[in-house]
């Protein structure tokens, strides 16, 4: 059939019956999906949004029962063996994977992993046709040096890299739809930047249907043509980009679009949380299953299941109340109103008193070889000399790629021991001078929030153990512990009576509040957060986050806030520091780093977020950068920037020579610091 | 790579002397080569046994120290294990006793291996099915069963086998037929003794590695990689086999090596089972005789496999991940 669309999706369900129970992934959703289209599917985890994915490869566990029809180009999908599906798996359908580090087999080349897509499908195809077919598609998705990188294996790759590979081998046999599953959230936001121009021009080059899956509504922005929101296994919302981003019909989007931050507009409001969590799949309510959540919830929709009801062209929506949001009777504002700050009168006094200064801190791991005869055959410079501090009731925002020693440098500061090099003072006393009592002591003032909620919580423990045990250490008698544990519970918004239950019978959200509570315990008057809310879902990150403003703004209490989301970093931080290779490269307050970048990794930090509004997304000129963080083995000489600097590139040769030996170092530039010796002759533009 | 597996070889050469030279010792302090006259009637006198085992060099009246340095430099110039009891050479009857053995053992462990990996990975595919309990259950039962009884089991089985053909066409005592005529007959013969043996060793090693292959095959089954295999259009037995089957030989290799040993236990047993003068027999005998030499030397033999096993196991890991290789 000619005028069939590419591929329509009739009705289709998908379940996994347990052992007492069904588990619902995916409930009856119903799209299509026109040649060269870009769709966005939008949702958090277990909205189902992979799962109908899966069955559209036929990939699914053999447990799952699928009804409906998927048609591909008027074929269904569903009525094919295994035998038939693979002829048009890689050849007309292809996929892209969520973490590219495991997604390719470890022991063979990349170049043989490329060559098998296209042996399978072409028979006539030769060896030596499909190597070189190889190269030249290791060239389009950007690897450098293809020709030597073809014969590499997966773990001669990173991240990125590997995920250039899966891109090649989805379009090596040109296919007509290529499904990415989530293919940048395991990589850093520059990082991510590059796959989606990748991304971008593969579909140009295959002229392929794309269908982008991610929870990330910054990614679909810019690149999809419509977007499709899937909220408990049933589609919530469809659209073009414009229509959902600018005019949501669901409360559901709605409230997505209002909690995520965003760079252009985080510092300014404050973010508006979506509470709770979405029903279990196994046991869903007969009404909307938003229903608990949402705020303008009426009788009506406790009962049935809205339908998707059309509200514009092409723009549907699965709300009892959509038509009053289309006629402007309800305003986004009505539905989620923004939570207030903590009032003045609540507000603890801060005096301004130094709680954290880090001097100069180095920090280098020597890499040994030879078992019984060590010797040295490098050092990797984790932290290079850093120096920052943190005031009474302030928040230090602190940022980087993977790699580039955020980690190091709180371990370091949490070890409270004095450092290879330079001097941490807490509240003014220098942590080296410390004796084992006072070091004790003085861990009541610096706690530590982790990024990953589920295994920062002893399974096998009481909420109410987890949260005492610091005032356990620190000899409070039981009765007070149980005072406090009550107290605490109360402060980060949890109910006391909850104190006997088990981790895992909280949300991930709720779980991070426990965290918090427990780092709260001791009173400190610091707090070391290790990305804590990038573990969470996006529509429970504005409820923590908020949860820490009010609590530092009633408390006083100092964050060292460490991220590599810098929209977060810029709703909640009064200064930032942006590290690269163990080193500072820029520092400031966030208003006038934000608004005025000087460092060109900065710049390009900052470019490469996505923002979740399709209007500013198009309009934006981006700054890439080539390649990945450089081995932190390397002796790099100079700026140790330069390798990926986009205003290196442009410089006259003569200027060039300056970062290719002198090291720079922290200046004042303006309002803030930067380490960049031709930061005034920065032209590149950040918007 | 290579200058890697040197090292290690040479690694593992100094280990086996170790335990070699250890061995020798422990002999000499668990052995006593005098009770081996003592019980005769009549009995020799004292000078005569004193005698004897001066010639051997197990007197336990010389000092362990000075007997082991004696032992030790012996092998390492010239080569020499000594004598047994009976004074015969210990390395001859080491050299043609381990032939024996060895083509029992090689084809034992190379056709358990192969076998306990195609159950192993069937088993894996086929997970909690009929056919997966069938070949765990059947497993578990052989590696209860103590080697011996498996061999004698697999005795009366062929017997009953012969009985109903009519003929002896399973041997199961010795090693050949002696004064047989003409290649093929011959052949056919060996074939025929060498039957039973290999095949109770390989049953044993088949169950063994059968548990670690399943294991090792369903922790890449739900790998990611087999999926993009999928997705590329391999379809799921070629996937499975392409992208599975190699990787989950990977971990197999290292267990190689270490069930050579049990694996060299367990034909020590066979070999008195179906009479064969391999060094099984000659380990146990010498046990049995109070022969020093001769247990220091059948133990010297198991440290040499293994040190090769080993050896081979890293070359085969090297071959098969390269993210090993340096």
């Amino acid at each position: 059939m000619v005028n069939a669309p590419l591929l329509e999706v009739r009705n289709l369900s998908v379940d996994f019956p347990q052992n007492n129970s069904t588990v619902h992934a995916v409930r009856d959703i119903s799209y299509v999906i026109n040649r060269g289209e870009f769709l966005g599917i939008v949702g958090e985890s277990g909205s189902g949004k992979s799962v109908s994915s899966m069955a559209v490869m036929g990939l699914l566990p053999s447990s799952a029962q699928v009804s409906g029809d998927i048609l591909f180009r008027g074929e269904s999908l569903l009525d094919m063996d295994d035998r038939k599906l693979s002829r048009l798996r890689g050849n007309e359908i292809a996929m892209i994977f969520q973490d590219p580090l495991s997604a390719l087999t470890p022991v063979y080349t990349v170049g043989n992993q490329i060559a098998e897509g296209l042996l399978l499908h072409d028979k006539a195809l030769s060896k030596q046709a499909a190597a070189t077919r190889a190269v030249e598609l290791l060239r389009i998705v950007g690897i450098p040096a293809p020709e030597r990188r073809v014969k590499a294996f997966p773990h001669e790759f990173s991240g990125g890299m590997r995920q250039r590979v899966m891109i090649a081998i989805a379009i090596a046999n040109n296919p007509n739809l290529i499904i990415a599953d989530e293919p940048t959230t395991a990589l850093d936001v520059t990082i991510q930047a590059q796959i989606l121009e990748v991304l971008q021009k593969a579909k140009e080059i295959t002229g392929a249907a794309v269908v982008l899956i991610t929870h990330d509504l910054g990614v679909v922005a810019g690149n999809a043509d419509r977007i499709a929101v899937m909220y408990a296994g049933k589609l919530v919302e469809t659209g073009s980009v414009d229509d959902v981003f600018n005019r949501p019909h669901m409360p559901y989007t709605l409230g997505l679009l209002r909690s995520v931050p965003n760079l252009i507009t985080a510092g300014k409001t404050r973010l508006v949380p979506l509470e709770g969590r979405p029903p279990s799949l196994d046991a869903l309510p007969p009404g909307c299953p938003f229903e608990q959540r949402c705020p303008i919830a009426i009788d009506a929709c406790r009962e049935t299941e809205p339908p998707l009801l059309s509200i514009g062209s092409s723009h549907e929506a699965a709300c009892l109340r959509a038509p009053e949001i289309a006629a402007g009777q309800l305003q986004a504002a009505d539905v989620f109103p923004r939570p207030e700050p903590i009032p003045a009168a609540d507000q603890a006094k801060v005096e301004g008193r130094t709680v954290l200064e880090v001097t100069d801190v180095k920090r280098y791991f020597t890499l040994t070889r030879g078992a019984v005869f060590k010797r040295e055959i490098g050092k990797v410079k984790a932290v290079d000399g850093i120096s920052f501090d943190i005031h009474e009731g302030e928040v230090l925002g602190l940022v980087g790629e993977s790699g580039c020693g955020k980690s190091t440098t709180i371990l370091e500061i949490l070890e409270l021991t004095s450092p290879q090099d330079g001097s941490i003072k807490i509240d003014g006393v220098d942590v080296s001078t410390l004796t084992k009592d006072q070091r004790l002591a003085k861990r009541k003032d610096i706690q530590v929030v982790f990024q990953d909620p589920m295994a920062a919580l002893d399974p096998r423990l009481t909420i109410e153990d987890i949260v005492a045990e610091p005032l356990t250490v620190h000899n409070v008698s039981k009765a007070d512990q149980r005072r406090r544990v009550g107290e605490l519970l109360d402060t980060v918004g949890l109910e006391a009576s909850m104190g006997s239950r088990y981790p895992h019978e909280f949300s991930g959200g709720q779980r991070q509040r426990i965290g918090i509570a427990r780092a709260l315990a001791t009173e400190p008057k610091l707090l070391i957060l290790d990305e804590p809310v990038s573990a969470l879902d996006v529509s429970i990150q504005a409820g923590v986050i908020n949860l820490l403003e009010d609590l530092k703004e009633r408390l006083g209490l100092s964050y060292l806030f460490v991220a590599h989301d810098l929209a977060v970093v810029r709703q909640i931080a009064d200064k930032v520091a942006v590290m690269y290779l163990g080193r500072i490269v820029e520092s400031g307050r966030v208003a006038d780093v934000f608004a005025r970048p000087h460092h060109p990794y900065t710049q390009a930090l900052m470019s490469a977020v996505p923002i979740p509004d399709p209007d500013a997304e198009r309009s934006r000129k981006r700054i890439l950068l080539d390649g990945d963080l450089p081995s932190p083995t390397d002796e790099i000489s100079g700026c140790r920037f330069h390798s990926r600097c986009p205003l290196f590139k442009v410089l006259d040769p003569s200027l060039q020579q300056r970062c290719l030996t002198e090291d720079p170092q922290l200046r004042v530039i303006d309002t803030s610091s930067a380490a960049c010796h031709h930061a005034e002759l920065n032209t590149l533009q950040v918007t | 790579m290579i200058v890697y597996l040197i090292r290690r070889f040479i690694n593992y050469a100094i280990l086996s002397m170790i335990a070699t030279v250890m061995a020798y010792v422990l002999a000499c302090l668990a052995l006593d080569p005098k009770a081996r006259y003592l019980g005769r009637n009549p009995r020799p006198s004292d000078e005569a046994i004193n005698h004897i085992l001066n010639r051997l060099g197990t007197n336990p009246d010389d000092p362990i120290l000075s007997r082991t340095m004696h032992w030790f430099t012996q092998i390492i110039f010239h080569g020499n294990f000594g004598q047994e009891y009976n004074y015969t050479s210990v390395s001859h009857d080491m050299f043609v006793r381990s032939g024996v053995s060895l083509q029992l053992l090689l084809l034992g462990s190379f056709l358990g291996a192969f076998f306990g990996v195609a159950l192993g990975v069937w088993g894996a595919v086929r997970q909690y099915k009929a056919s997966d309990q069938i070949v765990t259950y059947s497993s578990y039962l052989v590696l209860a069963t103590p080697v011996f009884v498996l061999g004698v089991l697999l005795m009366i089985v062929a017997t009953n086998f012969n009985n109903a053909v009519g003929h002896q066409v399973i041997q199961f005592t010795g090693q050949y037929t002696p004064g047989l005529n003409g290649t093929w007959n011959i052949l056919q013969d060996r074939v025929s003794h060498l039957f039973l043996p290999t095949l109770a060793l390989s049953m044993f090693g088949a169950a063994e590695y059968s548990r670690y292959q399943r294991n090792a095959m369903l922790d890449v089954l739900s790998a990611d990689y087999i999926r993009t295999a999928r997705s590329k259009g391999r379809t799921r037995g070629a996937a499975m086999v392409r992208h599975g089957v190699r990787v989950a030989l990977i971990p197999m290799s290292t267990y190689f090596a270490y069930s050579f040993g049990t694996l060299i236990a367990g034909s020590t047993f066979l070999e008195k089972v179906f009479s064969w003068h391999g060094m099984g027999e000659f380990a146990l005998d010498s046990i049995i005789k109070n022969d020093i030499n001769a247990t220091a030397a059948s133990i010297f033999y198991v440290s040499v496999l293994v040190l090769i096993s080993s050896t081979l196991a890293e070359v085969l890991y090297a071959a098969l991940d390269p993210r090993v290789r340096i």
